[in-house]
């Protein structure tokens, strides 16, 4: 059994690199498409509720309500970047392209294949983050330079969200079941992170929940360095962050390993 | 140490030169082959695996020697794919031992599938990359550089016979090329075992000719082939030796002429368009033994013209006289005909 889960792990540090090199080469073919289709739905958001409710709001915590929400969209695009393409893409290429079973054939591991999946996702998180970034510092709703610190930041949120929709993927039957992930787990995570509105409005218990969520702590770094203002708790959110990314990826190997290697 | 680096320029020597298996029907016995090729390269003891209550693979003991041809032959559902996964360490068996390459597997898997290329029954290639980005990004998984897979991928083109479509998608070819190319992909990594699931299914006669032809390739060049089919005709003329099973039993295993020979060893008459319960007390005392499956009538007979006289005066019956083949074989074996 040991032996099994071993054969389930990545084989070595640089493995999964030839998984990335091949959707890397994929994407490269529609990345103007790709890009523009990443872009959008935040950009929407931004400026639809950024200046719409922008007006009513006025200041949110001593930023123009735009600027706080800006924050915000970047961790969100990160999100929804890594969720979308470990979800839709990579379940395609596990189940009905049967990429990964020609990977199987190979030196490559079925850990090899996962930790591909997952840093290929936040490769895309981490585009789409940024391509976001670069609208907001250039409109000036975030400070320059400190915003460069918030890019690792977006690839580890990626990284925290490929991780977790993995646990999804490998579980689900079909495309049918990742609308629940979508409408149950992430948009109330989106509400209750502080993404578009401050979390000390809310009860007590709504507070004590969103601290156990990863998106508050992604959007608690990044936003502080969007504003230029100083950072509490580092530590902590790094920390919650990389538990995010590195347990559901090890459980999601025991599920994929489940699933594919019976 | 499992992939020589022989393979690739030897590959394209293999267009030109003497094929030495030219003849369509069975090849000839493994005694003729030299003792340098007689060496095991898979070897099944006891394997078993189940699923739930449902044994696949019951049982099952068999082995190959380097250079050979080996078919497992049998219904869906005998547990053919299963066992090709085992062999690739894809799944573990509850008891029993594989060795594939001197290596045990699925313990060290990973070392034997450097010396294994797999056609999979299910093409899966990238739909979206060109014929040769296929190439290069499979060469990638087993850790071959951009310029070390370039230096290979001209002579794969060339067995492929894929040369004019080097830089077409995937989605372009049609489904013959696009098992050479799968073919041809499982070349990359120079293996000593080719593992060929189901490799002519759902092809149209035109590319199932085109991959026997190139199968046949592969084994003048030395390689060994695991092949897995329900199709007997293929079976009979590609495999030195080949298992029939059945529920994932190895209920019969040698040269397919040995096994006709051995089970059947007579010519075999197919009667139809009458009533067969009726035909069968008719032909019985002429043969050796009668199966009935569905309005066919199958008469093992040594002697057919006896029955063809017995059966003179009926009209509108057809008579088929043909050799006995592996579906009579299977027949004989289990009761029942081999289905799709």
């Amino acid at each position: 059994m040991i032996e099994g889960f071993a054969a389930a792990l990545p084989a070595n540090a640089w493995n999964w690199v030839a998984v990335w090199r091949r959707n890397y080469l994929a994407w490269k073919k529609v990345a103007l498409v790709s890009i523009l289709g990443n872009l959008a739905d935040p950009m929407i958001y931004l400026f639809g509720l950024g200046t719409g409710l922008g007006i009513m709001v006025g200041h949110v915590d001593g930023a123009s309500y735009i600027a706080f929400l800006a924050a915000g969209m970047v961790a969100v695009s990160a999100m929804t970047a890594s969720t979308l393409e470990t979800l839709y893409s990579a379940f395609a290429r596990m189940h009905s392209q049967r990429t990964w079973e020609a990977m199987l054939y190979t030196h490559v591991t079925l850990g090899d294949i996962v930790l591909g999946e997952l840093a290929w996702a936040a490769t895309k998180a981490f585009l789409a983050g940024t391509a976001i970034t670069i609208v907001t510092v250039t409109l000036g709703y975030a400070a320059w330079p400190s915003v460069l610190y918030g890019l690792p930041i977006i690839a580890l949120t990626g990284c925290v969200f490929a991780s977790l929709a993995m646990i999804v993927t490998a579980l689900s039957p079909s495309y049918d079941y990742f609308v629940f992930y979508q409408t149950l787990v992430l948009t109330p995570m989106l509400f209750l992170s502080g993404a578009v509105f401050p979390l000390n409005q809310l009860p007590e218990t709504f507070q004590k929940i969103a601290r156990c969520m990863p998106l508050s702590h992604s959007i608690d770094l990044i936003r502080p360095i969007m504003l230029d203002r100083p950072i509490a708790g580092i530590a902590l959110h790094i920390g919650v962050l990389g538990l995010y990314a590195l347990l559901p990826f090890f459980l999601s190997m025991a599920l994929f390993r489940r699933r594919l290697m019976r | 140490m499992l992939s020589g680096k022989l393979g690739h320029e030897d590959l394209r020597r293999l267009e030109t030169g003497p094929i030495e298996r030219k003849s369509e029907g069975p090849r000839s016995a493994k005694s003729s082959l030299p003792d340098f090729l007689s060496t095991v390269a898979v070897d099944f003891a006891g394997v078993t695996k189940s699923y739930g209550n449902k044994v696949v693979v019951d049982e099952l003991s068999f082995s190959v020697a380097s250079g050979e041809c080996f078919g497992l032959l049998g219904p869906n559902g005998a547990g053919k794919s299963t066992i090709a996964r085992m062999l690739l360490g894809m799944t573990c068996p509850d008891a029993g031992t594989i060795t594939v390459l001197g290596v045990p597997v699925p313990a060290r898997a990973r070392l034997a599938r450097r010396g294994i290329g797999v056609v999979p029954q299910f093409d899966n290639l990238d739909q979206e990359f060109t014929v040769r980005e296929n190439l290069l990004v499979f060469g990638r998984y087993f850790g071959m550089s951009t310029r070390q897979s370039e230096a290979v991928i001209p002579s794969l083109l060339e067995f492929a016979r894929l040369e004019r479509k080097a830089d077409a998608r995937v989605s372009e070819l049609s489904g013959g090329m696009k098992r050479c190319l799968t073919m041809a992909r499982a070349l990359i990594n120079d293996p000593q075992l080719i593992v060929m699931d189901e490799p002519t299914t759902g092809l149209d006669p035109h590319a199932r000719h085109l991959i026997w032809e190139r199968l046949r390739a592969l084994l003048a060049r030395g390689k060994t082939i695991i092949l897995t089919t329900h199709f007997m005709e293929e079976a009979e003329r590609l495999c030195d030796r080949l298992c029939v099973l059945e529920r994932g039993r190895n209920i019969a295993e040698g040269r397919p002429q040995a096994l006709i020979d051995k089970h059947i060893g007579c010519q075999v008459m197919e009667i139809y368009g009458g009533d067969p319960r009726e035909l069968h007390s008719l032909v019985k005392p002429h043969s050796q033994r009668i199966e009935i499956s569905g309005e066919t009538l199958y008469c093992y007979a040594p002697d057919p013209d006896q029955v063809r006289t017995q059966l003179q005066e009926r009209a509108g019956l057809r008579l088929l006289l043909r050799p006995a083949n592996l579906e009579d074989v299977f027949l004989r074996l289990t009761g029942r005909e081999m289905e799709e």
